[in-house]
């Protein structure tokens, strides 16, 4: 019954969040950025480009530039969140890949980074009165729910222990579309109920920053705005 | 300190994050434009009675057609690196002039209408209904924006805060609810061909008048072409180059250094504008028609080159928008850059070495330089990254021997708006300007304490007739804001120029 059930809500929270996603992806890339609008000085080139992207999502160049604390916290959480990622990839793997083996140590500790970082943002969230005044209710509830995430998945491996051979069975399952059995643990169940609410948030929420940076026309144009003609289709009808 | 009814701000350094004073900016707002403004323009007179449908229609056709838009409000996750870094912000304390909270403003709006999340559950994200209260405040907070993008540098998506202003009174416009300043002054670049309203009578009279000063002052006869067909190189400059100190003594700096280049050059009556104000009110189709006024006034000029003059968001539409609006310009002469700016001209001039320089002529100032927003994050000069910062040092120390740099935090990309600009630069908005300034004078305050600075350059004639104005409020004389050429001009040595007599001996000469 529970396996039904979690099987329902991962189907259901998967389809919202590839298919959300990809509308939105399809909306920003199919509206026109009618200007050059690159934040100078910008890259002349295409791979310039590439590598200024590259700069901001891996190191968050321009968070570093502004305010340190911010980064600090941001980029632990977001780097956690990506060993953390790959090292659950192996629960959906028979067999596991490589580099899945290699990032396992550093995956099951970089949950507390994790959540380091989520509380040291969350703390000037509260704290800074200009950050105060401009979160919303929904801001700290997107803390909350990742925090919920990293303390349950935490739990379940340094608190009570999950019988994860079963877990990985059942998502092995899934991927199969055949709905095995689930562990009745409290705690895992929160933790993969939660993990389905974020994907079913992600495509209606600031989650969207994730694709959204990469179709921001002040990071992604090429500063090449003499040398090359830019126009957009509706501004061509313009010329008639 | 302070003279006038505004209490000019007291920072103990440039980017002093003041507490948060809540609504202490509420009331301000420019004057709203006429109907007969509005009307040049295309737009509604007054308030139209249906201006909620007919503004939230203008918002769903603005993230159809604008991805900076719609992306920028979806994707902002109120991280809060952004809130310290507008000037306005620093200088007011109003914590609406917060970059986020002034994108919030109109993303609250936008939430409720067009997204699941504001539509289901307003409260939660923070969206709210469009009513006339909202309407006001955005046209108050939405004009306490220069759209200098400093913000946009400094948030980790890039989000430029300006594009939101630019939207936010675009649909106003749209609406009948458009500012004076700007649209009266669009109004006459249709009309006439510049923001001054300067007639080509006028303007020629003032052109001879200057070649009468140039010829008093070095004896060689130094000409400003108006309208001359044939001519090779267009120059577009900002009108207030025709009309005001400092700004005219850096077209007299221009024409020094074409005459010594030897080539031929023209201004036009029909396109006597550098200036593009469509740009702050976020119209692209306003910014079109006073962009296609220069090709037709190239085309008919019959010439190869444009180059423009010292203008910070006129360098912007011209370099990153004009070919854009107004190209492809494939009559002109593609060996130069199109458009070429003034400063490009005449480190290449000085490269080449045509110009005789005596930087000693500037000794008597100790100078520093302000990076225009929109020429340090919204343009570039010439072929590489960072050549807008370079180059205008580059002139500079070609042709003055005592230059000192501002607080790093506070030039180049994250330079400090002078606080006019982006169409604020009137009289109504004199408190909040004054306000504005306050990060980059007390930067300026900094060089004066520690190198002695007398003077500050700058390429803007909006950063030039602001500094102009607030400058005395904060302590230095309103001339000390000067053009880059009108230092190349000080320094510049005519061919045939009696060199012998300097500005010193005619002195002496005068008082004989
Ligand atoms: S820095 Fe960018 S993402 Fe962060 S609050 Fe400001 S606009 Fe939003
Ligand atoms: S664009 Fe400039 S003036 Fe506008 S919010 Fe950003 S920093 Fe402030």
């Amino acid at each position: 019954m529970l396996g039904i059930v979690f099987a329902l809500l991962f189907y259901a929270a998967t389809a919202i969040l590839v298919i959300g996603v990809a509308a939105k992806i399809r909306t920003y890339a199919r509206v026109p950025a009618p200007l050059k609008i690159p934040t100078t000085p910008a890259p002349k080139t295409g791979f310039g480009v590439v590598l200024r992207m590259a700069r901001e999502v891996i190191f968050f160049e321009s968070l570093f530039k502004s305010n340190k604390w911010i980064w600090v916290f941001a980029w632990m959480f977001h780097m956690a969140l990506w060993l953390v990622l790959i090292r659950h990839l192996r629960y959906f793997t028979q067999p596991v890949w490589w580099w899945v083996q290699l990032a396992q140590p550093f995956g099951t500790y970089a949950a507390f980074a994790m959540i380091a970082g989520l509380a040291g943002l969350w703390a000037r969230r509260v704290l800074v009165e200009r950050i105060r005044y401009i979160s919303n209710p929904s801001d700290h509830l997107m803390l909350a729910l990742l925090v919920g995430i990293g303390a349950s998945g935490a739990a379940t491996r340094f608190v009570a222990h999950t019988d994860i051979v079963a877990v990985k069975t059942y998502m092995l399952g899934l991927m199969r579309l055949s709905v095995g059995d689930l562990p009745a643990d409290p705690i895992l169940l929160v933790h993969l109920f939660l993990v389905a609410v974020l994907m079913i948030v992600f495509p209606i929420s600031k989650l969207l920053h994730a694709p959204g940076v990469f179709f921001s026309p002040s990071r992604n144009q090429i500063d090449n705005p003499r040398e090359k003609r830019h126009l957009a289709p509706w501004a061509a009808k313009l010329e008639g | 300190m302070a003279d006038g009814d505004t209490q000019v701000p007291e920072l103990s350094f440039p980017l002093d994050i003041p507490c948060l004073k809540r609504g202490a900016m509420e009331g301000t707002k420019p004057f709203v434009a006429a109907p007969e403004h509005q009307a040049k323009l295309g737009y509604p007179g007054t308030l139209v009675p249906d201006w909620k449908e007919r503004a939230l229609a203008k918002m769903k056709e603005l993230a159809e057609k604008n991805r900076a838009f719609q992306v920028y409000l979806d994707i902002c996750v109120k991280c809060g690196a952004c809130t310290d870094k507008c000037h306005y912000f620093l200088g007011t304390g109003d914590p609406k002039n917060m970059p986020v909270a002034r994108q919030d403003l109109l993303r609250s709006v936008y939430r409720r209408y067009f997204t699941f999340a504001g539509k289901n559950f307003p409260w939660l994200v923070g969206a709210r209904d469009l009513t006339e209260d909202v309407l006001h405040e955005w046209y108050s907070y939405y004009h306490q924006c220069s759209e200098c993008r400093r913000c946009s540098v400094f948030c980790p998506y890039g989000i430029d805060t300006a594009e939101i202003t630019m939207a936010a009174r675009e649909i106003l416009d749209s609406i009948g609810y458009g500012q004076k300043y700007s649209n009266e002054i669009i109004g006459k670049v249709h009309e006439i061909g510049n923001n001054l309203g300067l007639r080509p009578k006028a303007l020629a009279a003032t052109l001879e008048g200057l070649e009468e000063d140039i010829e008093d002052d070095t004896g060689v006869t130094v000409r400003l072409p108006l309208d001359e067909k044939g001519a090779d190189i267009l120059l577009i400059t900002p009108s207030a180059d025709f009309f005001a100190e400092p700004h005219i003594d850096g077209l007299i700096g221009y024409a020094k250094v074409f005459h010594e280049a030897g080539v031929s050059w023209t201004l036009s009556s029909y396109a006597s504008e550098a200036a593009n104000f469509g740009l702050f009110i976020g119209s692209y189709e306003n910014m079109r028609e006073v962009s296609l006024r220069i090709r037709k006034a190239a085309q008919d000029l019959g010439v190869k080159r444009i180059i423009f003059g010292e203008c910070g968001h006129a360098w912007r539409v011209a370099y990153s928008f004009l070919n854009t609006l107004a190209g492809p310009f494939d009559f002109l002469d593609q060996n130069y850059p199109i458009p070429q700016h003034m400063l490009e001209f005449t480190w290449d001039e000085i490269q080449k070495g045509t110009l005789r320089l005596d930087p000693s002529r500037n000794d008597h100032i100790r100078l520093t330089y302000h990076d225009s927003c929109n020429v340090a994050r919204a343009s570039g000069m010439g072929d590489y990254p960072g050549g807008q910062f370079e180059i205008p040092r580059n002139v500079i120390k070609a042709v003055c021997n005592n230059y000192f740099d501002m607080d790093p935090d506070t030039i180049r990309e994250s330079t400090l708006c002078c606080g006019g600009g982006g169409g604020l630069l009137t009289d109504d908005l004199m408190d909040l300007r004054v306000k504005g300034a306050a990060p980059r004078m007390k930067a300026l305050q900094q060089v004066t304490d520690e190198h002695g600075v007398t003077h500050m350059a700058a390429i803007c004639a909006i950063c030039k007739t602001q500094f102009s104005k607030v400058m005395p409020k904060y302590g230095y004389e309103m001339d000390s804001i000067l053009s880059i050429h009108q230092l190349v001009s000080n320094a510049i040595i005519l061919t045939g120029q009696d060199t012998g007599g300097d500005a010193k001996d005619d002195d002496t000469e005068d008082a004989a």
